[in-house]
């Protein structure tokens, strides 16, 4: 499974489940207007750690924040380039 | 009527607010009006006289912030005790707390059967408009200030302070020359929102409050326009507050980080997003009081505070818990004879556990396992109640996990019947979490059903016959 399609994936099932509408999932989408609330964040976060075996978030490094959609997979993208380093 | 006499105190809020002339300038903007505190020289938002309310328990109960600000400014030194009425609380729980307060009047802009008091006997209205008029603002009581605990199961405590133990760690004016501007992601019917109003108001400043019905986006819009140079808020308010595109319209000169563990990741972003800002974490509760501020940008806190700190505040280290003795903390808690606020020797236990670590203490958790999503609390074992009750259960244990949204989330360890051969990943086995989750999620708020759900053979117990809980 791509990052992309397990971040996607993530966001409609959590959406589901804590019965969020979800904005259509575009990459400019930003992430506060995607109808989940911080609650739902942290769910996809920590389930994401699980899937992809990765928790950008939790590195030692000051990091920007993801903003959009493209950033937040992007962040897991470039987590991904920075654990094989 | 007896009256209690005025207490050396600093004046009341009213006094100390104008202690530095006409609060000329100053404002307090809300999400849909603003008051210029001057108007409060010469007139009033409430509905009736202040000899209504004079010498009685007032609960103060309105539908938003920038109403509570006035009524509290205008109430204190003239109520004998003011009950604050937090927006989250079940109109339930009204009746019980108005109760305990020994409460004989009601300041609010609904009717009385909305708040939950159908008997409100006194009631005065009050809006977030100031009307003309002069009042007689001078203190007759040194007014007790009732608040309410929050998150837990059940009725919250009702913690009792006055103005000298909420304002004790607030030091003066500013003295900088340049307005200041605050402005808080809290409420300030809470603790940590009532310290900011309060700094606000001493401090010769002004205050942008917030709004439960207003987004993150749009409030950090408004509060970047009000021009804000300080703001607290939970790393959990930042965290989410960062990632929306309108925290780039601040440019505080001071955050302050309290209400959760401010980790090095939070410390380090918002002083990499706001360069030129100073990124204060606080530590401070309900009953304990403000205990300290750390401004080296470092979490955690240097081990030389302990023995070293505030001329005001004393700590120690006992049982891996954070005690504390000060005049910052709350004087008792109201109704509750068997709740001791105060241990024999004066300390309260603010039960947030510590770990040195070279010569720093860390904040590592709460005693007794409370876990804090977001700055809601979460009893793992009444979530662990709700999993143990399904026919396939046989126990579970609720812990949390770190999140670097929330904090922390809740997640669950789940030993199935012995009959039952189920493994995570088999549709058998997923269809049991399936059913798991439905059913939390029809008996508990959002924030305590689990994350995730693990399948594991057994959980220790320990000699005492309870779960051993890490």
């Amino acid at each position: 499974m791509s990052v992309r399609s397990a971040i996607i994936s993530q966001f409609e099932l959590v959406a589901g489940e804590q019965n969020k509408e979800l904005a259509l999932l575009s990459d400019d989408l930003v992430l506060l207007d995607s109808g989940l609330d911080s609650l739902c964040f942290a769910i996809i976060v920590a389930r994401l750690e699980d899937v992809l075996g990765r928790d950008p978030f939790s590195y030692d490094d000051a990091v920007d924040f993801p903003v959009t959609l493209r950033d937040f997979i992007r962040f897991y993208e470039d987590a991904a380039a920075h654990g094989a380093k | 009527m007896l009256r209690r006499m005025v207490q050396n105190n600093g004046g009341s809020l009213w006094e100390r607010l104008t202690a530095f002339g006409h609060p000329l300038g100053r404002f307090l903007w809300g999400a849909d009006a603003s008051v210029a505190l001057g108007d409060l020289a010469h007139g009033s938002s409430l509905g009736a006289g202040l000899e209504e309310v004079c010498g009685r328990s007032v609960l103060v109960a309105t539908r938003d912030q920038l109403t509570a600000a006035l009524a509290l400014i205008e109430l204190d030194g003239i109520a004998r005790r003011l009950v604050l009425l937090p927006p989250d609380l079940p109109v339930a729980h009204v009746p019980s707390i108005m109760a305990t307060a020994g409460v004989d009047a009601v300041v609010s802009d609904r009717g009385a059967a909305e708040i939950g008091v159908p008997n409100a006997g006194c009631l005065v209205s009050c809006s977030p408009r100031v009307t003309p008029g002069d009042r007689d603002r001078s203190a007759r009581y040194q007014t007790e200030w009732i608040l309410l605990t929050s998150g837990t199961t059940g009725l919250p405590k009702l913690v009792l302070h006055n103005l000298s133990t909420l304002a004790g760690a607030i030091k003066g004016a500013n003295n900088l020359g340049s307005p200041v501007v605050w402005s808080t992601f809290y409420d300030i019917r809470r603790y940590g929102g009532l310290q900011i109003f309060l700094r606000a108001l001493f401090g010769g400043g002004s205050l942008v409050l917030s709004s439960a019905e207003e987004s993150t986006a749009d409030f950090l819009t408004r509060a970047g326009s009000c021009g804000v140079t300080h703001i607290s808020g939970t790393p959990s308010h930042w965290r989410h507050a960062l990632m929306s595109p309108s925290a780039r319209r601040l440019s505080p000169r001071y955050i302050r980080l309290s209400g959760e563990i401010a980790d090095q990741m939070i410390l380090d972003t918002l002083r990499t997003f706001y360069p030129k800002t100073t990124v204060a974490h606080a530590f401070a509760s309900t009953e304990a009081g403000v205990v300290f501020d750390v401004v080296d940008g470092l979490a955690g806190f240097p081990a030389s505070f302990i023995w070293n700190g505030d001329v005001d505040v004393e700590m120690k280290v006992e049982n891996g818990s954070l005690r504390v003795r000060s005049k910052r903390t709350a004087v008792r808690y109201l109704g509750s004879p068997d709740q001791g606020l105060v241990s024999n020797d004066g300390f309260v236990d603010t039960g947030d556990m510590l770990e040195l670590r070279r010569d720093r203490y860390y904040f590592v958790g709460r005693t007794g396992g409370i876990i804090n999503v977001g700055g809601l609390k979460v009893h793992p074992e009444e979530v662990e109640a709700v999993i143990n009750s399904l026919p396939n259960v046989r126990m579970s244990l609720v812990k949390a996990r770190k999140s670097p949204i929330t904090g922390a989330i809740v997640v669950a360890d789940v030993v199935l019947q012995a009959e039952t051969d189920l493994d995570d990943v088999s549709p058998a086995g997923k269809a049991v979490k399936i059913e798991i989750l439905e059913t939390c999620r029809r008996a508990l708020a959002p924030h305590k059903v689990p994350a995730a759900i693990r399948f594991v053979p057994s959980l220790e117990i320990g000699a005492s016959g309870k779960l051993t809980r890490l």
